[in-house]
């Protein structure tokens, strides 16, 4: 048995460590937001925070987030919050498929740059494919998120 | 009138009867809005007691916003508050009408007949609260969820007429009258999509996320050759991999010539209790395959072979007319050229996959599909069911692009369901996605053209050759079929006087599927290519060029399909000229390409700037303006827009499916390469407002993409790229 905390919850479960994260999530645990997309870190729809760091799930194995505390798009965190009010504002989704780990990667973003220009969003956001084509929604969505957070403050 | 008939009268139904009511599981999903309780004037509405209302869509949600748009045009007609609005999803059944999500047709074929069940709806709340007052109907007037008594200035709130409401008859439909464009509220209007919340918090549920309890998980390796099948195989690696249940062999499934069905292509499937111990299991498998007369193929000896043809006299298709001979011995100048574009796989971003569960001779299936009623009819014969006792569910789409139009892998996991006796889930990996897919055809295309000494053009001879889509259901089909030719090649929106339309053999080797806007992918990108290299040609300026070619105000009539207007496509190119500021100064290395292609009715057209610095190109601006006649949800129709510029960026930049000895040589997003955050521009739509009926809006915006964007290269640096993707240009 093996603890994984998630979202400030606990969940036993009984897999290999090699097991990537996002299959423990989505398969055994059942938290199904976490979405697979490419299996080889090449999309960016698997995308979850191991201690508040931008990782991939469907590379990551079990064993690597073990003692640490994990995000998904179920959780929640100041700066997603930001990014979620500013994603519905603007509208960004089209099939949504893409968007938990967009939303993800965008939150790991905000966490590590106050307020990032057009380059830097490019250059965090870039590992995440969206087939819809909402990139430039997106990074309208990420300038709005910081603009609320600055209302707020 | 029974309720039930009511769908029938307007055309909806394709005969049906309201089936057994099989309620699935699922509380997202419906079969019937029945419950004795609320307000159900017909198949697509229900009032409840508190005044929620609950709309049915009956197309398959996949990024396109349908669930918004059909249920705001419902509830714009009833004069329902949005607040109170939510929507679920029907199952396949042909009580609801064509549910076929493909063509761009779903707001085309369905807003008018939506608009008038909400005004059904809206009509018998009036007539309720009339009766309640003891009032003339013709004086109370339903406004954002009361209905008024005008004189009086009473009020009746929508929630507490539904006792009522459920005895007034259904009114005829002459009864009802629809709402003038000034007086909409949603229609036209900006919305949100309805799914927006669940989008940002990982609740919506695709095919992927169903879960049953017991649920297997499978994953199936296929031949790599289309068609090839299992020799032999070795399953004790597989077998001892955790999870690992059971390793089943597939035999293909395929319909009977003209069947409209999909069947599967066969294999090695691995049940296990989760989807990274199937796919663990899977790539454990030693299969020995007995590979097809596909083995073969080469796509790209194949598209030598192509070009070749086309470069050749071949079949003359109409509407051929005048002597394109004599122009091209007449004209001041003639110009050739040859383009090719490879295959295309569709790459949605959830990959196939389907949740299916046969037991007592029933199915139920859960998935992602784009046509539920052919899954339905296709499960019902392959697995000889009764079709009641077939219930297809459908999830949200991730994505679709044409590829859930072809229901394989539901078929698959109905077949595992049925052989392991539970609930079972088919997940494709990337991988299966890319290589065992329904391909974009591969094209040649061959034009030649000559102008005046006025530089006006003359002669037009076009030949194409492309497999075709038909090859699907009739081996040896191996010719573009009437469909295919209807976009973009034989219905020019040119006036020339002598025209020549020939199509060349082209054979499949793979399954050949639509993507989408289809063939317009390639007639888009010829025509427009073309069209450039004869105003580069004329001297003049591209967009007066292309106003003259497109000639003077004419409408063509067709039975059954919209009229195609010669000044709404100039309308158009006048808009994106204005938009893009056309003709201006440009940065050194810089330039700028137009295009216009006129699909499911719609006008698009398109402007893109590039700049080619040290022969990488940056796609830095594209400007789109489409008229498709009245729209419902504006944003999402800018979306959609905006969505296809960046989808015919990935055809130009990266768009290649190859196949060697019968196998595709792509594998996942490293090799078959997407447009990325850092690839998309600054992008510009505008919409034409005007009455005229509504048309596609999903598909028409891809096909003058790839081809503005390399009729601006060609603007900035003189190179004609006349072979896609850019890739393999180097330019990328
Ligand atoms: S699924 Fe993990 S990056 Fe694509
Ligand atoms: S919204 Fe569909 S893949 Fe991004």
């Amino acid at each position: 048995m093996k603890t994984l905390s998630i979202n400030g919850k606990s969940y036993q479960i009984d897999v290999p460590d090699s097991m990537p994260l996002l299959w423990a999530i989505r398969d055994i645990i059942g938290l199904t937001g976490t979405k697979f997309g490419c299996g080889v870190a090449q999309c960016g729809a698997c995308s979850i925070l191991i201690n508040g760091v931008s990782v991939r799930s469907c590379s990551t194995q079990v064993s690597q987030a073990i003692g640490k505390e994990v995000t998904t798009i179920e959780g929640s965190s100041p700066n997603l919050e930001y990014l979620r009010k500013a994603w519905e504002e603007i509208n960004v989704p089209q099939c949504g498929y893409c968007q938990s780990g967009q939303l993800i990667s965008a939150t790991a973003l905000l966490d590590s740059s106050e307020n990032p220009t057009d380059e830097d969003i490019d250059r965090m956001m870039n590992g995440n494919i969206c087939r819809c084509g909402t990139y430039t929604r997106i990074r309208k969505a990420i300038h709005r998120a910081v603009e609320l957070k600055n209302e707020k403050l | 009138m029974k309720r039930r008939d009511f769908v029938k009268i307007f055309g909806l139904a394709s005969g049906g009867l309201i089936l057994g009511c099989n309620v699935s599981s699922d509380k997202l999903m419906v079969n019937s809005l029945e419950d004795g309780i609320s307000f159900v004037p017909n198949l697509f509405i229900q009032l409840q007691k508190d005044g929620k209302v609950t709309i049915v869509v009956t197309r398959s949600e996949m990024g396109q916003g349908i669930r918004t748009s059909m249920a705001s045009a419902i509830a714009d007609e009833m004069e329902a508050d949005w607040n109170f609005v939510s929507v679920k999803q029907a199952t396949g059944d042909v009580k609801f009408g064509d549910q076929n999500t493909d063509g761009s047709r779903s707001i085309r074929t369905l807003l008018h007949p939506m608009r008038k069940m909400g005004a059904m709806a809206k009509i018998i709340l009036e007539k309720t609260a009339a009766k309640k007052w003891n009032v003339s109907q013709s004086e109370c007037k339903a406004e954002n969820h009361y209905v008024i008594h005008v004189k009086s200035n009473q009020k009746l709130f929508f929630g507490d007429l539904v006792d009522e409401a459920r005895k007034i008859a259904i009114p005829n439909e002459n009864e009802l009258t629809l709402k003038q464009k000034k007086d909409f509220k949603y229609i036209g209007k900006n919305l949100k999509s309805i799914d927006i919340k669940d989008f940002t918090t990982g609740k919506a549920i695709y095919g992927l996320d169903a879960r049953l309890p017991n649920m297997k998980f499978a994953a199936i390796t296929r031949c790599p050759v289309t068609y090839g099948t299992v020799k032999n195989y070795d399953d004790s690696d597989a077998k001892s991999i955790f999870g690992v249940e059971k390793v089943v062999k597939l035999d293909p499934l395929k319909p009977s010539v003209g069947e409209q069905f999909f069947g599967m292509l066969g294999g090695v499937a691995v049940v296990a209790s989760n989807t990274w111990s199937a796919f663990q299991g899977k790539n454990n498998l030693d299969i020995e395959w007995n590979f097809s007369e596909n083995e073969s193929y080469d796509s790209s000896s194949f598209n030598d072979t192509l070009v070749k043809r086309v470069e050749k006299q071949a079949k003359v298709v109409p509407p051929s007319k005048g002597n394109v001979e004599k122009a091209f011995k007449e004209g001041n100048q003639v110009v050739e050229a040859t383009y090719s574009m490879p295959h295309l796989a569709h790459a949605p971003m959830e990959v196939p996959n389907a949740v299916a569960w046969f037991q007592d001779q029933k199915c139920e299936v859960w998935a992602p599909v784009q046509n539920p009623q052919s899954v339905r009819a296709e499960i019902a014969r392959f697995f000889e069911l009764e079709l009641e006792n077939v219930t297809v569910n459908v999830t949200l789409l991730g994505g679709a692009f044409g590829r859930k139009s072809k229901a394989d892998f539901v078929i698959e996991a109905v077949v595992l369901s049925k052989e392991v006796k539970a609930p079972v889930q088919v997940v494709w990996s990337r991988e299966d996605d890319i290589q065992n897919g329904f391909y974009h055809a591969q094209s040649a295309q061959y034009f030649k053209g000559s102008l005046d000494k006025n530089g006006d053009v003359t002669g037009w001879l076009y030949r194409a050759a492309f497999p075709s889509i038909t090859s699907l259901f009739k081996p040896m089909s191996d010719y573009v079929a009437g469909f295919e030719l209807g976009m973009g090649f034989n219905n020019l929106p040119y006036q020339i006087d002598n025209i020549q339309i020939e199509n060349a053999k082209a054979e499949s080797h793979v399954r050949i599927g639509w993507l989408r806007s289809v063939s317009n992918i390639i007639s888009g990108f010829g025509v427009n290519s073309f069209v450039d290299e004869l105003a580069v040609a004329s001297g003049k300026d591209g967009i007066d060029f292309r106003l003259n070619l497109i000639g003077k105000d004419r409408e063509i009539k067709k039975r059954f399909q919209h009229t195609f207007s010669s000044a709404r496509l100039k309308n158009v190119l006048l808009k994106v000229k204005k938009l893009s500021n056309w003709g201006k100064e440009l940065p050194n290395g810089h330039g700028m390409g137009v295009a216009l292609h006129y699909s499911f009715y719609s006008y698009v057209a398109s402007v893109v700037e590039v700049s080619v610095i040290n022969n990488k190109v940056k796609v830095e601006n594209i400007y789109s303006i489409i008229d498709c006649g009245l729209y419902v949800n504006k944003d999402n129709v800018i979306n959609q827009m905006e969505g296809a510029a960046i989808f015919g960026m990935s055809i130009a930049l990266y768009g290649k499916i190859s196949m060697k000895n019968g196998a595709v040589e792509q594998s996942n997003f490293h090799d078959y390469q997407m447009t990325r955050i850092k690839d998309a521009p600054n992008i510009k739509i505008e919409i034409i407002d005007n009455d005229q009926e509504p048309t596609g809006v999903g598909e028409p915006g891809v096909p003058p993409i790839a081809t503005a964007i390399c009729n601006a290269i060609f603007n900035a640096t003189g190179k004609r790229i006349r072979k896609l993707p850019l890739l393999e240009h180097g330019m990328v």
